[in-house]
């Protein structure tokens, strides 16, 4: 049985006078210790994929249908009670800026105790050696002064090490990072992914990171989710679809790479900006701005089809396989 | 609203005008009961002398044989009076009427000279910045923690003391501005000066600079324009609280004489009669007063709810 | 902390020299102290020589100088009216004033702090709706109306409480006279304190709502949602922490609004504090008393601007007091 197999998920937004669909029919699985990436510009969904993961999409959004069903339990359907049993102690999330994720008014040793009192009967004594444990585990130095310290006195990474050590405070089966290095400085982005892989490979906890950075992808993950205007157009295998591209936008993606460009050469950008969600056009979302665009792909949007190790929602991807399987057949 | 800003190319004030605020005052009912209120009372005020069927400062139209008469649905009241009479004899509702008046032009002078000195400071102190900016916010500070009501009291108290309750009533209103003016300016200045700052490092101040403009056309006809909502929403709450602070004022005896009454001093004189049951002379003034200041706080309060804009806070 | 400490009296130490001042120039310009000593039967030669004898012909500086040394030896002068030194007869007022701050403060923070809370939790309950609506009204009443209110529904049309004065009180440690000591005091005290309370309070539960609604959107509240801590927690530990100091700044400024408003509620309820005995003054041109107000006063406002600075470099973790002195 998979760890986590989300169905159709659907997240909307309530506006003044409409609602908007962040999220259409999301679908996939993950497995125990797997490593997943979602990527896809801003805007693409990412990120309320991964609060909804945990049911934390905060208002006017809503989960409009579908399912989540993480150990067997559908997330979408569980009480605020129950959800509190599995956010940080099962599924464990780090967030996006570290400088403003942690409480200024508290200190980390307050914030690591309240993690661990929250899901576990512990006198605070125990809670901070468990705590020191775990901050020694993301290499901090002298953690036990840590304790004691507010979070505006230490460094953006060192927070962002912090978050981790408090993700993995309860041994959780699940962790959701969401673009965890984009705040930082550039020196110690690697560092810290590098930690997180590790610790995830070693711990064998299953990890969803959320990024625009395919290259961060191919290094941390096993499987990728690439979005596009709330939809998963294509999922695959992480080598493959980065050696392999089947969806024109993935295929733009890689090419936009700086590696992809001879030094002196301009970046190969895709064309045009991805709709906003208020007004997807017809048809694929993708096809204002698709060279391989035709009349079909204006009008119906496609569906996302297996081919084996990928999946992929394109017309023209389509029409290639069965071209294919009609001279195979015809042979 | 849409005739007011059809003028010359439409700026983004104007788009917001008829789109967003318009579209958002169409559906709030406090907000058209309260603009209607709001209009209604200061239609009445400025045409008070057309209105009123007495002349409160004309002493020959009062005759103290008229004095604490009951409004004309209390038993013993004279129907020329529909409100009753004030301790004085005036007829109330005259008096009312041009109290309003008097509250209403105190309270939107005062704001107009917060606001002229806020925003020339602030803009004075974003766009030169360094030094003078430094010390024009510190000078702010110290002038927001004394409480403007207090500074009034004193200001008033020791004029009074001074030149003889005589003159000091004869000026009473351009003191009251005055005084409810200069006091409060710091609460435009900070916003201002925070939209100068931001607004400073667009590009279009610089092409503006690039073309030869001087500052004072870059600020006013540039940087100006993008702080109006929060000024906007600003004035209306000053207003309301300029009122209140005349009223308070007028109320201690440090404001509108007896003679020229604002609401405050109305109901001041009305409150030595409260004991023996003449309560219309301080409840009816009293009733305008929080009505008019209400209304203008609830329109305040949709304001910030649709212009959303970034206030200062401290 | 200790350089923060006496960068923050220094501070205060400017501010009373200003007061101090002002005061000066007041009590220079207002009134004549000779005619209060004399009366106006005197010769011109006999008043030369009083003049010369009281200083009053020496530069300004020489006369501040002397001013402000007495001053600083607690001689404010001597009151024209009560024919008391000034200081004796403000002293003697201050008890009054200060339990109707006590009580109104008690009542403000009481009460502001639960219902902003509350509010901003739940914005969309009737009780909400309706506690916000009376807020509003609030703001838009002045204090001196409120307290005129009172009194005639609670004093004139029911009798539930007595309309003025301090009624019962009892002398503690031979000085300082309380009303909280007899029930006589108790239903003296409690319609002052609600009148000066009126303002305060809806404005205080807006802007708790407020701060409250905008901390309990920041990604530390949603962090701590993410992290499954229980509801209470992140409201009362991690957003209500967040969300008073901006309060505390706000209630250091509005300490001056609330001396104002004393003013006006002990004229409307008689009620013998500083406030109504300064009106007094004010209207006897008593100078020494209206100089003696106007430097406790001062002196009262900058103590407490400085404990509330205190409290908040304390309160505020971000805050480094040791870096902020130097």
């Amino acid at each position: 049985m998979s760890l986590l197999s989300v169905r159709d998920l659907t997240v909307k937004f309530a506006m003044r006078d409409n609602t908007v669909t962040a999220l259409n029919q999301i679908s996939f699985d993950l497995g125990k210790g797997e490593r997943l990436g979602i990527v896809g510009e801003s805007g693409a969904g990412k990120s309320i994929t991964g609060f909804s993961l945990m049911n934390l999409i905060s208002k006017p959004g809503f989960i409009d249908n579908g399912k989540i069903l993480f150990e067997g339990q559908d997330i979408v359907q569980m009480s605020d009670a129950d959800l509190r049993t599995i956010r940080g102690n099962r599924m464990a999330m780090i967030f996006q800026d570290p400088m403003v994720t942690l409480n200024p008014v508290l200190t980390i040793g307050q914030q690591m105790v309240e993690t661990l009192q929250a899901h576990r009967d512990l006198t605070r004594q125990d809670a901070e050696k468990i705590a020191v444990m775990k901050l020694r585990e993301v290499y901090i130095p002298s953690p036990e002064d840590r304790l004691n310290q507010y979070p505006h006195e230490l460094s953006g990474g060192m927070r962002q090490r912090i978050i981790i050590a408090i993700a993995l405070l309860l041994d959780p089966q699940l962790i959701i990072a969401d673009e965890p290095t984009t705040a930082l400085d550039v020196t110690i982005q690697a560092d810290i992914m590098e930690l997180l892989l590790e610790l995830c490979q070693s711990n064998n906890v299953g990890l969803i990171l959320i990024t625009h950075d395919l290259g961060v992808v191919s290094q941390m993950t096993e499987r990728t989710l690439v979005m596009y205007a709330g939809r998963i157009i294509e999922a695959g295998r992480t080598r493959e679809i980065i050696n392999d591209p089947q969806h024109p936008y993935t295929q733009g993606l890689i090419n936009a790479l700086p590696q992809q460009t001879l030094p002196g050469h301009r970046l190969k950008q895709i064309p045009g900006n991805m709709p906003s969600l208020a007004n997807v056009p017809p048809g694929c979302p993708f096809s204002p701005r698709c060279d391989y665009a035709v009349d079909l792909c204006r009008t119906t949007l496609p569906k996302i089809v297996s081919y084996g190790q990928v999946e992929v929602a394109c017309h023209e991807v389509e029409r290639l396989h069965a071209d294919d399987a009609a001279q195979e057949q015809s042979a | 609203m849409s005739s007011l800003t059809t003028n010359s190319e439409p700026s983004r004030w104007a788009r917001m005008m008829s789109s967003n605020m318009a579209y958002s005052f169409r559906r709030n009912p406090v907000a058209m009961v309260s603009m209607a209120v709001f209009l209604l009372i200061a239609v009445a005020a400025v045409f008070s002398p057309l209105i009123a069927p007495f002349n409160p400062y004309d002493p020959a139209n009062i005759d103290i044989m008229n004095s604490e008469l009951p409004p004309a649905w209390v038993a013993g009241s004279d129907p020329q009076f529909a409100l009753g009479t004030d301790d004085q004899g005036r007829d109330l509702w005259s008096t009312i009427l041009y109290g309003t008046r008097l509250s209403l032009i105190i309270g939107l002078c005062a704001v107009a000279v917060q606001a002229f000195l806020g925003i020339s400071i602030g803009l004075i102190s974003g766009y030169v910045g360094g030094r003078v900016d430094s010390v024009l916010m510190r000078l702010a500070d110290i002038q927001l923690s004394f409480s403007t009501l207090m500074v009034a009291i004193i200001f008033l108290a020791v004029t009074q003391a001074m030149f003889g309750s005589e003159v000091f009533n004869q000026y009473a209103v351009f003191m009251l501005i005055a005084v409810i003016g200069i006091a409060e300016w710091p609460q435009y200045a900070r916003t201002v000066r925070a939209t100068v700052l931001a607004e400073k490092k667009k590009e279009y101040v610089d092409s503006a600079r690039v073309l030869g403009f001087g500052p004072l056309r870059i600020m006013v006809r540039h940087i100006l324009p993008n702080s109006l909502s929060p000024i906007f929403v600003i004035s209306t709450v000053q207003v309301a609280n300029a009122i209140i602070s005349e009223a308070s004022l007028s109320f201690l005896g440090l404001g509108m004489p007896p003679s020229q009454p604002s609401l405050g001093s109305l109901i001041s004189s009305g409150f030595d009669y409260i004991f023996s049951g003449s309560w219309w002379i301080t409840a009816i003034p009293g009733v305008v007063l929080v009505v008019l200041v209400l209304v203008i706080n609830l329109l305040g309060d949709w304001m910030r709810d649709v212009l959303n804009p970034k206030l200062y806070k401290g | 902390m200790l350089a923060y400490l006496v960068k923050r009296v220094f501070q205060a130490i400017a501010v009373m020299f200003a007061i101090s001042l002002v005061s000066f120039a007041i009590q220079d310009n207002l009134g004549d102290p000779l005619r209060e000593l004399v009366g106006q039967s005197v010769s011109e030669e006999v008043r030369q020589e009083l003049r010369d004898e009281l200083g009053l012909n020496d530069s300004f500086v020489v006369q501040y100088l002397r001013f402000a040394g007495n001053a600083l030896q607690g001689d404010l002068g001597t009151s024209y009216f009560f024919k008391e030194p000034a200081l004796d007869v403000i002293l003697k007022k201050l008890p009054a004033t200060l339990e109707l701050v006590l009580g109104a403060t008690v009542i403000i923070i009481g009460l502001s702090v639960p219902l902003g809370v509350y509010t901003a939790i739940k914005p969309n309950t009737i009780l909400s709706r309706l506690i916000m609506g009376v807020s509003i009204v609030g703001i838009s009443v002045p204090v001196f109306l409120t307290a005129i209110l009172m009194i005639f529904l609670f004093s004139v049309e029911l009798r539930m409480f007595p309309s003025y004065g301090r009624g019962d009180v009892v002398h503690l440690f031979g000085y300082w006279s309380t009303n909280f000591l007899t029930w006589d005091g108790w239903l003296h005290i409690l319609l002052p304190s609600v009148a000066l309370a009126s303002i305060m309070l809806p404005l205080f539960v807006r802007l708790i709502r407020a701060e409250m609604m905008e901390t309990l959107q920041s990604e530390y509240v949603k962090y701590a949602r993410a992290k499954g801590i229980r509801p209470r927690r992140i409201y009362f530990v991690h957003a209500l922490k967040n969300t008073l100091l901006p309060v505390i700044t706000v209630g250091g400024v509005q300490i001056g609004t609330m001396v104002a408003y004393t003013i006006l509620t002990e004229t409307v309820f008689q009620w013998p504090g500083m406030g109504f005995m300064f009106l007094e003054a004010v209207n006897r041109v008593d100078t020494p008393l209206i100089v003696a107000y106007l430097i406790v006063v001062g002196f009262i406002f900058v103590v407490t601007n400085t404990i509330v600075d205190l409290i908040y470099g304390l309160v505020n973790p971000t805050v480094n007091l040791a870096r902020m002195g130097a």
